[in-house]
């Protein structure tokens, strides 16, 4: 019990906690100034999630992805990687499982597990694009996974549009039912939201990560790599292979949220011009989660609840839901700037513990 | 000397950090045309004394005189003001800017009322002031492209530039070639000759007395004497930086030398430029024998140490250990051929410091089956491992849980030695061992090695500090340019000798002359 | 293709390429001082926003032809006001410097949406403003063949940006302010320890890329859309940032690459007039910028160094 005090008392669950606390405060003041009432606006989100069957199985649906691309963001983060690239992997995943989803026919435990395999491939080679070039040119990932989010979304649409075109509708054919990964029975007791399979992956890619991480060889080997890659030098381990390995499994991570968007939600793969933001979003869920696979859970929880709830803010208190974006943005820059909270504690708190350093 | 006036002097400074007082009740006083040690062991707060006279650190007690003036040094513009400058250890130059750019910056002469910088005129500036004080530097090149011991003079040049009377070299030696320091010196003088004085802060006592006038020991914040140069000898300064008398010997028994263990031939490898690092470099070390490394830093060492743990690859010649060829294998098999090292940079190379002590001390290890199963890792037998370790080696944390970031830096040292040793390695690569630490932890660590080698193991010590390698090895080669130029056994040498091979005693400017040239 | 087409066509490059200029110059002065500003996007968006709001107010209250010039000011401004976000969180707080970037994205793009709701009551787009920037031919010049249409007849935008271009390179290079700017980008402790202030170095730069990324965002509102919606920017800020990267950080070659893009943005429009490229699609013309930046990060089309301590921040009194 005493350890569980700790943990959430610890620097690591407290910034987070107040950076919620702040970024919902940050809204509440946006909408005062708007002539809204927050408090009004707060509780129509919470009605909107909570409020009947459909809606919360549909919040599932929304916070299902942002498990997946948080996680991505936060397996690259502990072996030293910044990967901006998700929303290119998620991208990519998604155009994998519609290729195989819409193109073939065939039963149904071929075909699903196929469409996955390919879609969650598609996805990691994406990331191991950037992995590769870090490795072997010693470009920095930043720059790359941005640019490779933006090819990847002109590929995407390419590939839509010159092969997958269901024609006048702006997206690809459906996928065929063989390759459905939707759960009939879950879905019809919530009132037809749109529940499938990938939750409980999403749940278990939360175990896998915890697992791989920290249990494993494999895992120790990458995360020496993320800390120190001198070190890792010193220790026999092979720090670009290393990149390369673990640049591939956070874009498979991010390729699965994109497969299941697919064969789980939307059933197609529809033209956009601009990203989905589902890769931000992941990075906005790795850091709030301190890239811990619980964490990243949390987070994605909140941001999924929020995101989805905005609709209800905008019904029961007539705010702009754009409003939590302002919201989840604030809570970001928080987390990324711990500094402001722990200055701003200090003020409110006017006491200054020692060899504090903001 | 005597009729002198005091420019510089530093009443009662007090300088605390968290944890530690830098600085306790420190006097200094500096003559006009003088050169002026500042002797310390690292830590002892010379740096820091000395970055409050530049107005980088404010004291919490004391008073600061500059000309016979009371001052308040509140940053470096001040100090500036006042003519002190710096010549920083860390270089603080810009790479791709020339050399003319770098010594103007913040300082510009303009035209155009200020719209534009005088370029002619800068560059005719710098170039007057090289030649004034026979420093001899281009001033259109680029820092990148020049040498270390020209980029030292850059600084030099920036402090000039500003108007300095009062110039303080921050461990100027460090980083140049034995040439290069005996131009230093030179350089140091004329400027004195030219009216300016000198702070050289150092721990060497070899540069204090070819150099120095006076000489100010620091020791743990506090400072212990201050007295002419001319009326002391090293032994005396050592002491004193010290605290008690300081044995250079250390108890070992004679050296029982077994079969040879690891034998070099001819070893070519190539260095960061392209250039051969090592050029055909050959020795022999054996069982039960302490081998020495002896030279000045950037002969080739790092690259020697990389080759012979699988770093670098090597171009040309033979590395066996125990008969067998190990160039060009893989850094884990020539770890599991039974080579060892304790690397000289422990945060960078060394440890993991995010890591807990336990998944530091299988860092080499990690994958053998006594430490995971099927791919998973065994963290039952890893605690034991580490458990064992901390007690045996006598690493003091909290836990074997506690990131290594937390413990200091003897005890990180002392768990990567526990590490390699444990590996139980024929050769034990020691690089720098004892570098930073305080005077307890050299001595345990030292123990360990002769400890290592009497149990019939070898150990190969690279070290840039001729006393540590005069004080452990059983026998010494001199290395120089990727060459060794040099076999001793230190019964049968001294520094003195050492030191001018290690500057290739071919050449008579070697950097011991340096009293003549005065 | 006659010589009119190809006018025709370097106009129109010139009309794509005025907000990428703008924004890579503001992403130039940033991470010269050692700041990355991956929140182009956001400033621009910010800018858009800004310009397309003020100028219809401007225009509601009579100000005629100047209200796109109300538009650019207020886009500058409000280009600053979330530059200074960046800034104050990492320079003063030492933020993550690609994290902040991101954040602003994210929250230029929800705050300025929620703004345009607000204030239009409930519309996702601002009201049409008929006062926009009309282009302005250069007499004499003008006249040139293809480059007189091309160049001399655009929006005063385009020349702003321009001379801009010239000012900054000037600025960069010839100046002190330059000079320091850019050590405090590739070894801030050098320049702290010869008095120069390195914290407020970074932050008029970060402020100045507000006041050009913003300007950029206002030029699209305030010549090719007049209004801002959620997607009057989309991916422009990103282009500007590949332009940054494939013109090596210095403002000529942002220009030439904001061109280059500019052009291969436009050309999807005169694309028919070319026979083998007809059945390029037009998806492989949008990734070229960022194709072409990926391949010069590894060296296939030139080298290109960032600014030695990009993405650093820096402690004062640090060793």
């Amino acid at each position: 019990m005493n350890k569980l005090i700790k943990a959430f008392t610890k620097d690591s669950a407290v910034v987070p906690f107040i950076a919620i606390v702040l970024g919902l405060l940050v809204g509440a003041v946006i909408m005062l100034i708007g002539g809204y009432d927050p408090l009004l606006a707060y509780r129509s989100l919470l009605d909107k999630v909570f409020g009947n069957p459909y809606d919360f199985g549909e919040t599932l649906t929304a916070i299902t992805p942002l498990v997946f691309t948080g996680l991505s963001v936060a397996f690259a983060f502990r072996t030293g990687l910044f990967n901006i690239g998700a929303e290119g992997q998620y991208i990519m995943g998604m155009t994998g499982a519609t290729i195989i989803g819409v193109s073939l026919h065939l039963p149904w435990y071929i075909h699903a597990p196929l469409a996955v395999i390919v879609g969650a491939l598609f996805g990691g080679c994406w990331g191991m694009i950037a992995g590769y070039l870090k490795a072997a040119r010693g470009v920095n990932e930043v720059i790359t996974t941005i640019m490779l989010n933006w090819i990847a979304l002109h590929l995407a649409n390419y590939i839509v549009n010159d092969y997958l075109l269901e024609p006048g509708k702006g997206r690809s054919y459906m996928v065929d039912p063989s390759a459905d990964v939707t759960i009939g029975w879950l879905s019809r007791t919530l009132d037809d939201a749109r529940i499938h399979w990938g939750m409980f992956f999403a749940l278990l890619a939360v175990i896998f990560f915890y697992v791989f991480l920290w249990k494993t060889k494999q895992g120790y080997e990458l995360r020496v790599v993320g800390h120190n890659p001198d070190a890792a030098k010193y220790a026999g381990i092979n720090v670009n292979r290393g990149v390369v390995k673990a640049m591939f499994i956070s874009g498979t991570l991010a390729g699965l949220a994109g497969v299941f968007q697919v064969l789980g939600v939307f059933l197609n793969q529809a033209v956009t011009a601009s990203p989905t933001g589902h890769g931000f979003d992941g990075i906005a869920v790795a850091l709030l989660g301190g890239n811990t696979p619980v964490g990243v859970l949390l987070g994605a929880i909140l941001f999924g609840t929020l995101s989805y709830g905005a609709a209800g803010m905008s019904f029961g208190a007539d705010v702009p839901p754009e409003i939590i974006r302002i919201v989840i943005g604030s809570v970001i820059f928080f987390v990324a700037a711990p500094g402001i909270i722990r200055w701003t504690i200090k003020r409110v708190f006017g006491k200054k513990r020692k060899g504090e350093v903001i | 000397m005597e009729q002198a006036r005091t420019v510089v002097e530093m009443r009662n400074i007090t300088k605390r950090f968290p944890g530690i007082v830098a600085n306790d009740n420190a006097n200094f006083k500096l003559s006009k045309g003088e050169i002026h040690a500042l002797l310390g062991e690292n830590g002892a707060g010379k740096s820091t004394l000395m970055n409050i006279l530049f107005g980088l650190y404010q004291p919490e007690e004391g008073e600061i005189f500059v000309n016979e003036q009371q001052v308040v040094i509140d940053g470096p513009n001040k100090a500036i003001k006042l003519g002190i400058g710096m010549v920083h250890q860390h270089f603080k130059l810009v790479h791709p800017f020339t050399v003319t750019e770098n010594i103007i910056l913040g300082s510009e002469p303009k035209k155009w009322m200020g719209l534009a910088v005088d370029k002619k005129t800068a560059y005719e500036t710098v170039g007057n002031l090289s030649k004034q004080y026979g420093l001899n530097v281009d001033p259109y090149a680029k820092i990148d492209e020049i040498s270390v011991g020209m980029q030292q003079r850059v600084e030099i040049l920036k402090t000039l530039y500003r108007g300095a009377d009062i110039l303080i070299f921050d461990e100027p030696t460090a980083v140049l070639t034995p040439q290069e320091i005996s131009e230093l010196l030179i350089i140091m003088r004329n400027l004195v000759n030219q009216g300016k004085s000198i702070i050289l802060i150092t721990h060497k006592l070899k540069e204090i007395m070819a150099i120095a006038d006076m000489v100010t020991i620091i020791r743990r914040g506090k400072i212990i004497d201050s007295l002419p140069v001319s009326g002391t000898n090293p032994n005396q300064l050592a002491e004193k930086m010290v605290g008690r008398e300081v044995s250079l010997k250390l108890n070992k028994k004679d050296a029982v030398l077994g079969e040879p263990v690891l034998e070099v031939d001819r070893l070519v490898v190539k260095g960061r430029q392209g250039l051969n690092a090592l050029n055909e470099t050959s020795f022999v070390l054996k069982r039960g024998e302490i081998l020495g490394i002896a030279g000045v830093e950037g002969n080739g060492q790092s690259e020697l140490i990389e080759a012979l743990t699988g770093l670098r690859p090597v171009s040309g010649g033979s590395i066996k250990v125990n008969q067998v060829e190990i160039a060009g294998e893989t850094a884990r098999n020539i770890s599991e051929a039974g080579i060892s090292l304790i690397p000289e940079d422990r945060h960078k190379h060394g440890l993991v410091l995010d890591f807990p002590v336990r998944e530091n001390m299988v860092l080499e290890t990690y994958y053998q089956p006594q430490f995971n199963k099927n791919g998973f890792m065994d963290y039952d037998a890893i605690d034991k491992h580490a458990e064992r370790l901390v007690k045996e080696f006598d690493v003091r944390t909290p836990t074997i849980m506690t990131e290594a970031r937390a413990l200091s830096g003897g005890n990180q040292q002392k768990a990567i030695i526990a590490r390699e040793i444990d590996k139980n390695p024929d050769i034990l690569i020691a690089a720098q061992p004892t570098r930073g630490l305080d005077v307890g932890a050299i001595e345990f660590i030292h123990k360990r090695l002769v400890e290592q080698r009497n149990s019939g193991k070898a150990v190969l010590l690279v070290s840039y500090e001729l006393e540590e390698i005069l004080q452990l090895s059983d026998r010494i080669v001199v290395i120089y340019e990727g060459r060794i130029v040099g076999d001793v056994k230190p019964s049968e040498t001294n520094d003195q000798e050492l030191g001018l091979m290690m500057t290739d005693y071919k050449q008579p400017q070697g950097g011991l002359n340096i009293e003549q040239t005065d | 293709m006659d010589v009119a087409t190809l006018g025709n066509m370097l106009n129109t490059a010139f009309v794509f390429s005025t907000a990428l200029i703008l924004a890579a110059l503001g992403g130039i002065i940033s991470e010269r001082s050692g700041v990355v500003n991956i929140g182009l996007e956001g400033l621009m968006i910010a800018g858009a926003f800004a310009a397309a709001v003020s100028a219809f107010h401007a225009q509601e209250a009579g100000y005629g032809a100047w209200s796109p010039w109300v538009g650019l000011l207020a886009g500058a401004l409000f280009g600053v006001l979330f530059a200074l976000i960046h800034a104050v969180a990492t320079i003063s707080f030492r933020a993550d410097q690609v994290v902040s970037g991101i954040v602003i994205n994210f929250i230029a793009a929800g705050s300025t949406l929620y703004l345009v709701k607000l204030l239009f009551e409930g519309s996702g787009e601002t009201s049409l403003v008929d006062e926009v920037f009309h282009k302005v031919k250069i007499p004499i010049l003008s006249d040139i063949p293809i480059i007189g249409e091309g160049i001399f007849n655009a929006y005063p935008t385009t020349y702003l940006a321009l001379i801009l271009v010239g000012v900054i390179y000037y600025g960069l290079y010839k100046t002190a302010f330059g000079l320091r700017l850019r050590s405090v980008g590739e070894h801030p402790s050098a320049a702290d320890t010869v008095g120069i202030k390195v914290l407020r170095m970074r932050y008029t730069a970060v402020l100045l890329s507000g006041v050009l990324a913003g300007l950029g965002g206002a030029t699209i509102a305030m010549t090719t859309t007049g209004t801002f919606s959620h997607n009057t920017i989309s991916g422009q800020g990103f282009i500007a940032l590949a332009a940054v990267i494939f013109g090596k950080w210095n403002p000529l070659g942002a220009l030439g690459a904001a061109l280059f893009f500019g052009f291969a943005q436009s050309i999807n429009n005169v694309l028919q007039l070319f026979e083998f490229a007809a059945n390029v699609p037009s998806e492989f013309i949008y990734m070229l910028p960022y194709v072409l930046t990926i391949l010069v990060l590894v060296g296939a089309v030139g080298r290109s160094k960032a600014p030695g301590a990009l993405g650093e921040p820096y402690f004062q009194g640090k060793r």
